[in-house]
């Protein structure tokens, strides 16, 4: 640029470097990345830069997109499986604004994904590259306050704590009641919180073709799990890992074996369960498919 | 000292030589040297800020010693010295072969975590992956310790101070240590609770073979579990022996005056 456009008021006006961080940010951030890629699982720290938005709504993923950003990639974002939810909308905007790439919501068109609390129904594909918000990365946390202790517990593989939490689980509930933030075992390494993402998900991240990246803003931690490589969920032998399971499909496409959200529609016990992946839903819709609550063929159609 | 000993045909189990500890300039205890064989019982006496808890966590490997060195036989019989263990070898000793029950149970249990969880805890450590096995032996230990099992869902938050001290009792012994660590286990509990722990205590240690080392300024306690006995005063051990020996018949003023210290019921 060799001139600043300037407002009316003659200041300049605001430009920002592509994607909004500068250059040897985005070079910092790629070397975590980098190291977080050659030791799956393992939480790389990060010098995390304040962004426009507060700690919680995504500045650790949106660090990371950032940082692998190019010109031509194609950028979708969702929110609890939603394109169009309040921050899926404002990072999508974010990186129209400040790096003017294209953005979708169709998940096989997306070059790189940035979720928060899900992994999209349809599968990634080699070359793909989903980029989680995570809010605590420490899988460990709310059994062992001290961080010292657990990178030490990390080091030296001695997870027997994490056994701990799910060992309560069944003695309190009778099955693990865990259903997100399931903790898993990377490339049989590293214990890793794949993020608040339902265990519906966890299946998907093993032997994934797409490469996975993980950002944590507050806690400033990069972590990764590169293309195909083994995920495995924790569990014990006699209560074995099983995804949640659903009675009926969804209401507007029908689909079965996806994440569904409940949606309450009145006061009188009256409601709905729906995909909670908006974009496979829209999909297959179109491609003909309804479900028991869906509008008569034609009507609300574009 | 070796005339106690010769009744016990093996090699011992834990070797301390020349043990010093300096926080900076002040001391926390120097020259102790001791020897532990397998299932005798050491006590620890002294009056507070003789320098016990610290031997205690020198011996434990809590803390490093400004000078000397403490070695182990290993299961395989092998005797290594401490400080040059990796802390994974370290922390898998800590968890197996040995156990440390503390003073306050806070620092020895999880409290936010059910009486099944923390005896089970070291048996998830080294590997157990099966529910219904682990939760059969922690019902097992907690039934030895005289805890009802219908609490074995109960966090410790809502036991009671000698329910906590036998929970910590249970978590230890659940790997079927070699040795464990005592750092005062009976103090703060009334008297009839305690007198019931140190009779469980005296029953484990008699039926797994257990070699304990205690520290206590209880001399009563002391004299109810202990084989052996060490006092120490401004860091230094100043007399030691067989406990019925030391007690009946103290040598040192100061041991005089610890002995004669005790009320009389």
């Amino acid at each position: 640029m060799t001139a600043l456009a300037r407002t009316a008021s003659g200041m300049p006006a605001i430009t920002y470097n592509f994607a909004y961080l500068d250059e040897q940010t985005k070079r910092m951030i790629r070397r975590a990345i980098l190291k977080a890629i050659a030791i799956p699982g393992y939480q790389v720290p990060f010098a995390s830069r304040e962004m426009p938005m507060p700690y919680g709504w995504g500045t650790g993923g949106v660090q990371v997109t950032a940082a692998i950003l190019g010109a031509n990639d194609v950028l979708k974002v969702i929110d609890q499986g939603s394109d169009d939810t309040t921050n899926a909308v404002a990072i999508r905007s974010f990186f129209e604004t400040t790096a003017g790439v294209a953005t979708t919501t169709r998940t096989r068109d997306a070059t790189i994904i940035q979720t928060r609390h899900r992994i999209p129904e349809a599968p990634l594909r080699a070359g793909q590259v989903i980029v989680y918000q995570v809010p605590i990365p420490e899988p460990l946390r709310f059994l062992e306050p001290r961080e010292t202790e657990t990178r030490r517990l990390h080091a030296l593989s001695d997870y027997g704590l994490m056994q701990v939490k799910l060992y309560e689980d069944i003695a309190r509930h009778g099955h693990i009641a865990t259903t997100y933030a399931y903790p898993v075992k990377v490339a049989g390494r590293y214990v890793m919180d794949p993020s608040p993402i339902p265990k519906f998900d966890n299946p998907k991240m093993d032997d994934s073709p797409a490469l996975q990246l993980f950002g944590a803003g507050r806690e400033k931690r990069i972590y990764a799990i590169p293309p195909y490589t083994r995920v495995v969920s924790l569990d014990f032998e006699d209560h074995p890992f099983a995804v949640q399971a659903f009675a009926e499909p969804c209401a507007l496409c029908g689909a079965k074996g996806v994440y569904l959200d409940e949606v309450i529609l009145d006061d009188k016990g009256g409601r709905m369960f729906v995909c909670s992946d908006t974009d496979h839903c829209a999909t297959r819709q179109a491609e003909g498919h309804t479900g028991s609550m869906s509008a008569p063929y034609g009507e609300g159609q574009p | 000292m070796s005339q106690e000993m010769t009744s016990l045909p093996d090699a011992p189990l834990l070797v301390a030589e020349g043990l010093a500890k300096y926080y900076g300039s002040r001391l926390g205890c120097r020259d102790v040297d001791l020897t532990l064989h397998a299932g005798e019982v050491l006590a620890i006496v002294g009056e507070s800020g003789s320098g016990k808890s610290t031997l205690l966590s020198l011996l434990s490997t809590e803390l490093a010693p400004s000078a000397g060195h403490v070695s182990y036989r290993m299961r395989d019989g092998e005797m290594r010295d401490l400080a040059a263990l990796s802390e994974a070898e370290r922390r898998l000793l800590l968890r197996t072969d040995w156990g440390f029950v503390r003073q306050h149970a806070e620092q020895g249990l999880r409290m936010a975590v059910s009486a099944g969880g923390n005896v089970g805890e070291r048996l998830m450590a080294v590997g157990w992956r099966h529910y219904g096995n682990i939760r059969q032996e922690a019902a097992d230990w907690l039934v030895r310790v005289e805890i009802a099992t219908e609490r074995m869902d109960d966090d410790p938050r809502t036991f009671s101070g000698g329910m906590r001290q036998r929970l910590q009792i249970a978590r230890n012994l659940v790997t079927r240590p070699r040795l464990v660590f005592m750092d005062e286990p009976t103090s703060g509990l009334d008297v009839s609770v305690q007198a019931r722990l140190l009779d469980l205590i005296r029953q484990l240690v008699e039926e797994f073979g257990l070699a304990v080392v205690i520290v206590t300024h209880d001399l009563a306690v002391a004299r109810l579990l202990s084989h052996r006995i060490m006092v120490m005063k401004s860091g230094r051990v100043i007399e030691q022996g067989l406990t019925d020996q030391v007690l009946d018949d103290p040598r040192e003023p100061y041991t005089q005056l610890l002995v004669s210290s005790v009320l009389a019921a």
